[in-house]
């Protein structure tokens, strides 16, 4: 195994599995574990129409992700909180389909897209990914303890005399963007899993949320760390074995705390 | 003189209709005013109004500019799930943990859903009434809280509003009422109860 080869890939990896499961903290806080999906639906949609007009597919994915995290809140007005995701999800995916299924490249984008491209991460894309990872759990840490009190007291903001869309509405962003640039990734099983399977142990374990927070980035990378090291011992794909790790992770410690 | 926090001036709320008939109320600072009143006269309703959830259909609702206000609903925070230490949610309204009781200030580390209903709900409302406020709404404090708890939160009360606190509350419990406030308001419902 040429270790060279293969360091830049894990350490890109390994930014989104750091930063991937508080990012899925927030998310389940606010019981929108399905936005992982969704936006990385969406994100996939977008590279693939953006390849259609000739746009670099991660400007592409971006920009879908984004426009569906500001169109989120309308949505929700018109069709009710719990129908957006599942919505968004269907769009994106609709959207990957019909591209896939008229373009003579899509099919094979599409599918690199969905399965992830880890093992093709350049210096370049590490870079990105280190700085959206850290610009991405300073913003987290900025908006926490407005997340947090939007969650419990939603009348806080409206006593105080204060607006509360724009936290909501960046945090959506953030959510959005960081999602399109790990499904273009990791792919969008292995993103969806990152956000979804940390959290929920760490929510089901944990003794506070500052704990919970710690809990659940060890638990990504220990995650990811099993994943990507059985994926080269077994020259298999990186994105099943990252979710066969993470469900051996649910199953190992899915009890409940005490 | 005591400087005035909110009035109230023939006041009638609702949600989507008039609940309520005309009331009015002057709450300044350092005093508590207690709400009380037959089920449906829309003690909540008024208090929600208060807050900025219900609406005000008649008459005018002043509340000093620029005040911060701090309510505690009769609808618990989600905290089922939630792995959130009592300290944490003290930390998150700003509200120190000075002068809780014993039995709350032992289990400060523990997991909110993991506390019993009382103790999350006297948390809860410690949160709230310890947070950096001029005005404290509270509806119904008294569920959930045992003979000890009650006493504690009525000597809490009057702590508040010694340093200056306005406070309006909804209670059914008539001896609470009349031990921990300065003044009581009977609303009476729509319908003549």
């Amino acid at each position: 195994m040429d270790a060279d080869l293969f360091l830049v890939p894990f350490l890109a990896g390994l930014c989104l599995a750091l930063l991937l499961p508080v990012l899925g903290c927030y998310l389940r806080l606010h019981d929108e574990w399905l936005a992982a999906l969704s936006y990385s639906h969406v994100a996939a949609g977008g590279a693939l129409l953006a390849m259609l007009g000739g746009v670099p597919a991660q400007a592409g994915g971006l920009l879908a992700a984004a426009a569906a995290a500001l169109a989120k809140r309308p949505l929700a007005a018109r069709l009710g909180q719990a129908s957006v995701f599942p919505l968004l999800l269907l769009a994106g995916w609709a959207a990957g389909m019909l591209v896939a299924a008229n373009h003579p490249l899509a099919e094979r984008v599409g599918s690199a897209l969905f399965d992830g491209q880890l093992y093709f991460a350049d210096i370049p894309r590490l870079l990105w990914l280190l700085a959206a990872s850290c610009g991405g759990l300073w913003l987290l840490r900025r908006l926490s303890r407005g997340l947090l009190l939007s969650r419990l007291y939603p009348d806080h903001f409206r006593l105080r005399g204060e607006a509360a869309w724009p936290l909501q509405g960046g945090f959506d962003l953030l959510a959005a963007l960081l999602l399109a640039l790990a499904t273009t990734t990791l792919g969008v099983m292995a993103t969806f899993a990152l956000v979804f399977v940390p959290p929920w142990l760490t929510f089901r374990r944990a003794g506070g949320w500052r704990r919970g927070l710690r809990l659940a980035v060890l638990l990504g990378a220990a995650i990811y760390l099993v994943a990507f090291v059985a994926a080269l011992a077994l020259d298999q794909p990186f994105g099943p074995l990252l979710g066969l790790a993470a469900m051996a992770a649910c199953i190992l410690g899915g009890r409940r705390g005490p | 003189m005591s400087a005035a926090l909110l009035r109230l001036e023939q006041v009638v709320a609702g949600w989507t209709a008039p609940a309520t008939r005309p009331l009015d109320l002057l709450v300044d600072a350092g005093s508590i005013v207690g709400l009380c009143g037959a089920n449906g006269a829309g003690k909540s309703t008024l208090l929600a109004a208060v807050a900025g959830r219900a609406q005000v259909f008649h008459g005018r609702l002043w509340k000093k500019p620029k005040i911060r206000c701090a309510l505690q609903t009769q609808e618990a925070p989600p905290l089922a799930g939630l792995p959130l230490s009592g300290r944490e949610l003290l930390a998150l309204t700003g509200a120190a943990a000075d002068g809780l009781p014993s039995w709350l200030a032992d289990c400060l580390e523990r997991r909110l859903d993991r506390l019993s209903g009382g103790q999350r709900h006297y948390l809860g409302l410690w949160a709230i009434l310890n947070a950096p406020a001029e005005l404290l709404l509270l509806d119904e404090p008294t569920n959930n809280l045992d003979a000890a708890g009650v006493a504690h939160l009525g000597a809490a009360l009057r702590r508040r509003a010694g340093a200056g606190c306005g406070i309006v509350l909804v209670s059914h419990d008539p001896a609470f009422v009349a031990a921990t406030c300065d003044r009581v308001c009977r609303l009476e419902a729509p319908d003549g109860r």
